[in-house]
């Protein structure tokens, strides 16, 4: 080996390695992004922070599979959503009891029922709903309208790149995410006016 | 079934703040908007939410796992 070896083929190699640690460099450029939507989607940091390894190590070790010039972002999450879906470790959460759809107006009017109409100011609203509120509501979500809500409130994704990391049609990201809007401020309004 | 002027407008206070309406329904919501401050506030009230959802749902990477992440870099394929 090594000597007896044709140019071209040594040429070849550098180029696959060169591509390798270009695609690799790129990734963890969104390393902070996985993490962020990653914290949203399970119930522990813990957890958090295995998911994004486990996302990580799948896409290096499968880095071939990746086209040059596509979007790479959507990539890495189609790995992370399907990683967590497949471990079960979604956070889990009792059936529904209430009906889900409430308006869309629902938690202003809660709000502005308990304290009038100036409490929907912006300034007040940091008021009324804690931090802790907002984590507990988020994960209180089915998880199949969570998914869509951390994608695309939290991780900043297009309709159309969270339908293609879920691999469902556009319009079922529309309508689970309507629901899931919904369901966050049904869950809002009823901490913050408890 | 006619929708109230409100009730419209709270349907289509969603997609307004995703920016996904037609030219059509835009002009809709922004006329009721202009004369509705009931709905003007509550649009307001979304906006922020939303905004205020990403802030506080947002955590920092914690330190060291970018760490971790660098040494799986150059995984075997069959590892």
């Amino acid at each position: 080996m090594g000597d007896a070896e044709p140019a071209p083929e040594a040429r070849r190699i550098a180029a696959e390695a060169r591509d390798r640690v270009r695609f690799e460099e790129e990734a963890l450029g969104f390393a902070d992004q996985v993490y962020r939507v990653a914290r949203r989607l399970v119930g522990s940091r813990e957890e958090a922070e295995d998911l994004v390894q486990e996302t990580y190590a799948r896409a290096f070790r499968s880095w071939r599979s990746y086209t040059p010039g596509t979007n790479m972002r959507a990539w890495l999450f189609r790995i992370l959503t399907n990683l967590n879906v497949d471990r079960g470790r979604r956070i889990q959460r009792a059936p529904d009891t209430q009906p889900l759809e409430e308006s869309d107006y629902y938690l202003a009017n809660k709000l502005a029922s308990a304290g009038g109409e100036e409490v929907l100011d912006q300034e007040r609203v940091v008021e009324r709903l804690s931090q802790d509120s907002v984590v507990r509501a988020l994960s209180d979500i089915q998880p199949q309208f969570r998914d869509v809500v951390v994608l695309v409130d939290i991780g900043d994704f297009t309709y159309a790149d969270a339908a293609q990391i879920l691999d469902v049609p556009i319009g079922t990201v529309m309508s689970r995410l309507h629901r899931g809007r919904r369901a966050l401020k049904q869950r809002l309004a009823e901490e913050a006016v408890a | 079934m006619t929708l109230e002027p409100c009730d419209r407008c709270e349907e289509l206070m969603q997609d307004f703040l995703d920016r996904t309406l037609t030219d059509r329904e835009w002009q809709e919501a922004e006329t009721h908007l202009a004369d509705c401050e009931y709905c003007r506030r509550r649009y307001r009230f979304e906006e922020t939410l939303r905004k205020y959802v990403r802030t506080t749902a947002a955590e920092r990477m914690p330190p060291g796992l970018l760490g971790k992440l660098e040494e799986l870099r150059g995984l075997d394929a069959t590892a």
